[in-house]
């Protein structure tokens, strides 16, 4: 066997591919704000060439498509130069943004837990709501964000829970599916030892169930937390928040602020990053608290 | 308050709850009446859960701003067809099926084309899982803004969406095959091409089959958030928020109900292909013996 070599198996092909994409991404910026400067200099009544037109693309104040340095200008801007409760400050919104995830997030890991724990034990509830549980899925939940938004703000309550409602409601499916699977893990031969073992159900839950179903909770995790992002940002879109990476870009799309539409992309990109990242360490740091191989 | 309504729902609630339990216990010697019971289950929990929603809005007297009764929105889902129809339209069939068939085929192509190279596998393939990971639907208001209002920035939308997923479990699928079937393939002297159509596919099916199950929601989902940032005056999205502006919440459910039978026939169509398509998998034939 060849040993595994990181920087010529990882590094190397991921650099040289982000490496493409930006050259591309110049390469786009030169050709879509090219229109732009050439329409300026013809209503100026000059002509003007392509090499006057190269730089000029890469500073503009709205273009079509922000140059990344632009990006990188305004997130370093946005970040470390406005006071952090500032609402020109892109940490706060993405403070803003993050705090209504993992509120939404931890109820729906926690409803979602118990939901499964109940269909694991009762027939009735497995046999009954299993397959609505599996059928939501396929329906676009996303559709009603707007509505428990407005609907909570007609009932007087605002600001976090409503997002967090929505993360709850995305995030809690994933892991409903995957805790049932994970909570059936055990196979009959392991069920049966602990039945000679004379165990009750809640020492069967507590020492064979719940071990087993660790790694299966946190591949759901891992997609929940995702999830859960997705719907505090829209759950920002419909009501013209103020604040929240959402209200940022649906603000950047009514002014035509491209530059603040793409920083408050890749915030919410390194953001869904981050929280993916501090889940899988808690995995493989829970695998190996219980001797298991990740 | 009307204590009989809100009584005779909790009623009805626990007497189909007593039902289930019941049925759930039983043993028939028929199988045709096994499946019955399998169907009506779920379908008699459905159904409480309406009566229940019906007999608590009513009885406690919810105002229909806050949540509508089903009949109530029943009613205006009847009365209002041609509206829903145009929307279904503009989203559904412009928006979320043109862009659906993009994404998958352009996914599908891309993880074929570069099948060859393990160099750009090696890097497109984390890029394109911590894509999946990101929330790709803030592409939207971009994507508005390029391709105007109407359903072509949708499209964008969708595909954007579902090109990763499709990406991935296409590459991931074309590696299943294992090396022994592989080998036989080569001391048949079969090409790349051959052993590709002939057993690399093949083999990839599921794969793909799951990456077209996981878009069809999706590709739904992105066309309809795309439409919060600036539509035409139809479609779903678009009545959806202007109509919670005009606390017109059963409208709003009518929509939501139009989107979620949409979302079902279309996923439920993907995976009655799939069924045919992938016959032999485990997984298919487990359900049909079962």
């Amino acid at each position: 066997m060849e040993k595994p070599n990181i920087f010529k198996d990882r590094i190397m092909p991921v650099g040289v591919i982000l490496l493409a994409v930006l050259v591309i991404w110049y390469v786009a910026v030169v050709f879509l704000n090219a229109p732009y400067e050439r329409d300026t200099a013809a209503r100026a009544g000059t002509e003007i060439t392509f090499s006057e037109i190269l730089p000029k693309t890469m500073f503009q104040q709205r273009p079509v498509l922000p140059a990344p340095h632009q990006v990188i200008a305004e997130i370093w801007d946005t970040t470390f130069n406005k006071p952090i409760t500032s609402k020109r400050s892109l940490v706060y919104h993405a403070w803003i943004t993050l705090s209504a995830t993992l509120l939404g997030f931890g109820i729906g890991t926690v409803l979602g837990i118990l939901l499964a724990v109940g269909i694991v034990h009762n027939r009735a509830m497995d046999r009954s709501l299993m397959p609505w549980v599996i059928a939501s899925q396929t329906i676009p939940i996303l559709a009603i964000a707007p509505m428990i938004i407005v609907v909570l703000n007609a009932i007087g309550i605002s600001g976090l829970l409503p997002k967090a409602l929505i993360s709850t409601y995305l995030s809690f499916f994933p892991i409903v599916v995957g805790m049932v699977k994970g909570l059936r893990s055990p196979e009959q031969i392991q069920l049966d030892l602990m039945h000679t073992y004379y165990a009750s159900p809640a020492q069967t839950f507590w020492k064979l169930r719940w071990p087993s179903s660790m790694p299966y909770l946190f591949a759901s995790l891992k997609v929940a937390i995702a999830i859960s992002l997705v719907g505090a940002i829209v759950g920002e879109l419909p009501t013209g928040a103020v604040s929240g990476l959402g209200a940022r870009l649906l603000a950047g799309s009514y002014y035509g602020q491209t530059v603040q539409i793409w920083s408050a992309l890749f915030m919410a990109a390194a953001l869904a990053a981050t929280l993916v990242i501090i889940v899988g360490f808690a995995h493989t740091a829970v695998l190996k608290r219980m001797g298991m191989k990740p | 308050m009307n204590y009989g309504l809100l009584f005779g729902a909790i009623a009805f609630w626990i007497a189909a709850w007593a039902t289930n339990e019941w049925l759930v216990r039983q043993k028939f010697k028929d199988r045709s009446a096994n499946s019955v019971v399998r169907l009506a289950v779920p379908l008699l929990f459905g159904v409480s859960i309406l009566v229940l929603w019906e007999g608590l809005v009513r009885g406690f007297n919810v105002p229909t701003v806050l949540l509508p009764p089903p009949s109530m929105i029943w009613t205006r889902l009847i009365n209002s067809l041609p509206t829903l129809w145009a929307d279904f339209q503009q989203t559904f069939l412009k928006a979320v099926i043109t862009g659906y068939a993009l994404g998958c085929s352009l996914g599908f192509l891309v993880a074929i084309a570069i099948d060859r190279s393990p160099f750009l596998q090696k890097g497109l393939l984390p890029l394109g899982n911590f894509v999946s990971a990101l929330p790709v639907i803030g592409v939207a208001p971009i994507m508005v803004m390029w391709f105007g209002f109407d359903w072509q920035s949708k499209v964008a939308v969708v595909v954007i969406m579902t090109f990763f997923p499709m990406l991935v479990n296409t590459v991931s699928g074309l590696s299943a095959a294992s090396s022994m079937e592989r080998d036989l393939m080569h001391t048949y002297a079969a090409s790349w091409f051959q052993t590709l159509v002939k057993l690399r596919l093949p083999a990839a099916w599921p794969f793909i089959f799951n990456a077209l199950k996981i878009n069809s929601t999706l590709a739904l989902i992105g066309a309809i958030v795309a439409e919060f940032f600036g539509t035409p005056i139809v479609g779903m999205g678009f009545r959806i928020s202007t109509e919670v502006g005009r606390m017109n919440v059963d409208m709003v459910w009518a929509e939501i109900a139009v989107a979620a039978v949409a979302g079902s026939v279309f996923y439920g169509i993907v995976a009655l292909i799939e069924r045919a398509v992938t016959f032999w998998h485990p997984s298919v034939r487990n359900a049909r013996t079962a």
